[in-house]
């Protein structure tokens, strides 16, 4: 584990490592948040479970677009085959983890070095539409599969079986998955801070900094962009997997592109090229769409409290029609998307000091 | 026959709001080369807007006569307010801003008209038959759509080639930096292609509403739709988005309307009827990465 | 006579009506400097282009070593032992200087597929980056990021890149553009040293450099080799005169 983290000297390490703690603690802390009435401790884990496996999504698109400048509009299209190859095996009643698994990140690998092979041959933003091209090809794949849902996806009625080491039922099972999504993030977030920093991540990122000099350099830079694109759609596909145990249900919904767009959106917004952003990012993006709503409801009642004060309650309606507003939270979170595009571009990570390259 | 007449004028009719989407889509692309992801939120308000002055007029014409002009200034405001700021900026920074401005469109939709689609009324002149043959019957407003549809691409057609202006945006479609040089208000210029841009996605939105119902979120799949037009034509190219919006409009018309009955031949009724419109738009799809594999840069693209 | 390292046979590449290389000849010998000269727009930088595997020629052969590399990719002919300096720096800018010599040595080692150990860690990458840098005297810039090197300093870098691939011909692609008096007089000093060493073709506008390094001298012309021989050919040849060294300025 040791070169993971960034030195605890510095803030941006200690933030990190304080991040890292308070995550893999949950399980045992959150019965004391719930017992404060702070949240519930099975909606708790059961949101932050989602943060994580989305988190290891993002980290993988952050391999090839913050670490090899692909900017992949169709990342989710492997959640959806990850997500798909567990639901239909499960469907069929295989349900070895073991087997569905490896399965999945094999089927994505697969997948992804078709995409990659065809995709990468094409720059900016045709490599953009052609990646969203393949995953809305598969979307469909997805919609027109009648036997499993079609549009209407499909419920997974028993999880992955490893062995029968996981609980199946009641809290035991959401503890366990929870601490499980949380080691395979630490697992590939360890993995990919290996890759970038080995040989191969050198020859990739340089490819991102200036492919035509490393041609001269005489490194064959599509070959690496392309495996760059398959390991990242094999974690990605490692993701989906998780996902539909987590959610117990698959659907085309998943590989939507806008699905996409909320991984690049994640990516982006905690910090492309660096190993913890994307944490960040799926942390800030998925709490920002779950509390929101909740965010805006306490600003507005300190709003209508404050000017109501002034003017009389009177002129300006009741509180209930201005929490209603709350409602409209997406339009809070694209103007909070704009401005970080316009103005905070390193992402939440940059605010914690100069991002390490590395 | 007839059928296979009727879904050609079908196919037509949705080849030429594909092209009016398109069309705006790729000159903001060409000209200022920005990949504006809220056009189709543009082309949901051109719908919404002209919903609400229907209403307000008891007339569908005046009411979209209305909503350009409403569409007009509405892209003149997203323009100079965020679009403006974006033109510098890499091609990710796009996606996300105009991702960002999807989410605050769908939402101020949902504020404004609120949750539920609208429908939108037609004159009872537009909602009858017409006879192309004395046995060949076809909705009026879908043969009126193709008639507005078409006289729109030739004024297009005349804008781009021969006028003024039209010089300018051609010069500016394949050479940034040329317009500069040509000494014209450069800023302007962008601020009237985004506005053009969304009159025309608003007029596709409108001549389409009567037929689909307006409802939020109407602009994003249709939009992909319309990328992958303008990719396959070739980024900046009207000819080439006229030529690649025809051809996507005949396979989805077409494959919707001839599969099922193929593929029931090996299919049971009910797979062959989901599986027939998935297995179209899939279509759509495969030719955009045919034709970018075969060239990069689509069928009359300059540059990627 | 020293053996033909580099042969150029009839090469053409026209953009549009524009012909950049017209049927040019050349051969550079093992062991050489090799100048190409020419008023700007005689397609020097073209012909490098060409060499490098970076554009395709429309016909004509590139012999390298007596095998043919037309149609090789440039990263291949960097295997080969073929590499180039770019006329406009381009180093990777958000690495460190040792950072992108260290890949250019990583490149000359073979594949990058090595997923695991760290590579600025690799002594066998860091120790030769070192000695490259040290020997263009940039090693006291070894930690700072790219980017914040002076330009002199970036051309150096370039430089330094080009030769940490151990190539056995150089292609120079004016070294000195846009340096100051001082600093060019440190890479002419430079290129002297490795001289002997490497086999190197030169462009350069700089014409005291290029009298002072270059064994033999190819002036170019819109595309075609007019003249080739000794400095003290090229300087009594009439029709380099005329076409060329009469200019007041080449600019």
């Amino acid at each position: 584990m040791a070169g993971l983290l960034t030195p605890l000297t510095t803030w941006r390490g200690r933030i990190t490592a304080l991040l890292l703690v308070l995550l893999g603690l949950l399980p045992w802390y959150a019965p004391w948040l719930d017992a404060a009435g702070i949240i519930s401790q099975k909606f708790a884990l059961t949101l932050m479970t989602r943060v994580l496996i989305l988190a290891i999504a993002a980290v993988s698109l952050n391999l090839i677009l913050g670490y090899g400048g692909m900017v992949s509009f169709g990342h989710a299209v492997y959640i959806g085959l990850g997500g798909y190859t567990v639901g239909i095996m499960a469907h069929h009643g295989v349900q070895d983890g073991f087997l569905q698994f490896p399965l999945a990140i094999g089927l994505s690998a697969l997948l992804a070095l078709a995409i990659g092979a065809l995709s990468l041959r094409t720059r900016g933003v045709y490599f953009i539409m052609l990646t969203l091209a393949f995953a809305q090809l598969l979307y469909y794949v997805g919609v027109g599969l009648e036997a499993y849902g079609g549009d209407d996806g499909l419920t997974i009625n028993r999880r992955s079986d490893f062995a029968g080491l996981l609980p199946t039922r009641g809290l035991d099972k959401i503890v366990a998955f929870y601490i499980v999504s949380f080691v395979v993030l630490v697992l590939v977030l360890w993995l990919v801070h290996r890759l970038v920093n080995a040989r191969f991540g050198m020859a990739l990122r340089g490819t991102k900094s200036n492919e035509t000099r490393m041609q001269a350099l005489g490194f064959a830079t599509f070959h690496y962009r392309l495996a760059a694109f398959v390991i990242a759609g094999a974690i990605c596909g490692l993701a989906g997997a998780l996902l539909a145990n987590h959610t117990e249900f698959i659907s085309p919904a998943m590989m939507h592109w806008t699905r996409s767009g909320d991984l690049i959106v994640m990516v982006v917004l905690g910090g492309m090229g660096s190993l913890f952003g994307p944490l960040y990012g799926a942390i800030a993006f998925l709490l920002l769409e779950e509390f929101l709503p909740s965010l805006l409801r306490l600003v507005l009642t300190w709003l209508h409290g404050g000017i109501s004060a002034v003017l009389g309650g009177a002129a300006i309606g009741t509180l209930d029609a201005w929490l209603r507003l709350a409602e409209y939270w997406q339009i809070a979170l694209g103007t909070i998307m704009i401005l970080v595009v316009l103005y905070a571009r390193g992402g939440i990570d940059s605010l914690f000091g100069r991002p390490r390259h590395g | 026959m007839t059928l296979l007449i009727e879904q050609t004028l079908n196919g037509i009719q949705l080849g030429l709001l594909m092209f009016l989407l398109a069309a705006g889509l790729t000159l903001v692309f060409g000209i200022m080369d920005l990949v504006n992801l809220a056009h189709g939120s543009l082309y949901m308000f051109g719908a919404y807007f002209c919903a609400s002055f229907t209403a307000w007029t008891d007339s569908f014409v005046i009411g979209a006569l209305l909503a350009l002009p409403a569409a007009l200034l509405l892209g003149v405001i997203v323009e100079v307010v965020v679009a403006r700021k974006l033109y510098r900026r890499d091609h990710l920074d796009h996606v996300l801003a105009t991702f960002g401005l999807i989410l605050i469109a769908n939402d101020l939709v949902r504020l404004v008209w609120g949750p539920d689609g609208r429908r939108i009324p037609l004159p009872a002149w537009l909602n009858q038959p017409i006879y192309l043959t004395p046995d060949l019957p076809y909705p009026t407003y879908r043969f009126a759509v193709i008639v507005v549809g078409a006289a729109v691409a030739l004024f297009l057609y005349w804008l781009v080639t021969r006028t003024r202006t039209g010089m300018w945006i051609r010069a500016g479609a394949s050479n940034r930096t040329m317009i500069g040089a040509l000494g014209i208000n450069v800023e302007l210029l962008f601020t009237l292609v985004f506005g053009l841009g969304a009159v025309l996605a608003a007029l596709a939105g409108l001549m389409a509403a009567p037929i689909v119902t307006v409802s939020i979120g109407m602009g994003d799949n249709i939009l992909i739709l319309a990328f992958v037009i303008i990719v396959i034509g070739g980024i900046g190219s009207i000819k080439g988005a006229f030529i690649a919006a025809m051809i996507v409009g005949m396979i989805d018309t077409l494959g919707r309307a001839l599969l099922p009955d193929l593929l029931k031949t090996f299919l049971s009724v009910a797979a062959a009827n989901t599986a027939a419109p998935a297995l179209s738009s899939m279509m759509i799809y495969l030719l955009m990465a045919g034709v970018l594999v075969w060239r990069s840069t689509g069928l009359f693209g300059a540059r990627g | 006579m020293a053996e033909t390292m580099l042969k150029v046979d009839s090469l053409v590449k026209r953009f549009g009506g524009l012909v950049a290389t017209d049927s040019l000849s050349l051969d550079v010998r093992a062991g050489e400097v090799h100048a190409l000269i020419g008023p700007n727009g005689a397609g020097k930088t073209t012909l490098i282009a060409q060499l490098s595997g970076f554009l395709q020629p429309d016909s004509g052969r590139i012999t390298f070593d007596g095998r043919d590399i037309t149609l090789l990719p440039a990263a291949a002919r960097v295997r080969l032992g073929l590499s180039r300096s770019f006329q406009i720096t381009s180093v990777l800018r958000d690495f460190t200087a040792l950072d992108n010599v260290a890949l250019a040595e990583q490149a000359r080692q073979g594949h990058s597929f090595r997923f695991w150990r760290s590579a600025r860690a690799d002594r066998s990458l860091r120790a030769p980056g070192r000695a490259a840098l040290e020997e263009v005297g940039l090693a006291h810039r070894a930690d700072d990021p790219a980017a914040s090197l002076s330009h002199g300093e970036q051309r150096q870098l370039e430089v330094a890149m080009a030769m940490a691939c151990d190539p056995r011909l150089l292609l120079l692609d004016e070294p000195m553009a846009g340096m100051g008096p001082e600093e060019s007089a440190r890479m002419v000093d430079l290129l002297r040293r490795l001289r002997g060493r490497r086999t190197m073709l030169l462009i350069e506008h700089d014409m005291d450099a290029v009298f002072a390094l270059a064994d033999r001298i190819t002036v170019l012309v819109y595309g075609r080799a007019i003249a080739t021989g000794t400095p003290a050919e090229i300087r009594a040849n009439e029709a380099v005169r005329t076409a060329y060294l009469g200019e007041a300025e080449s600019g």
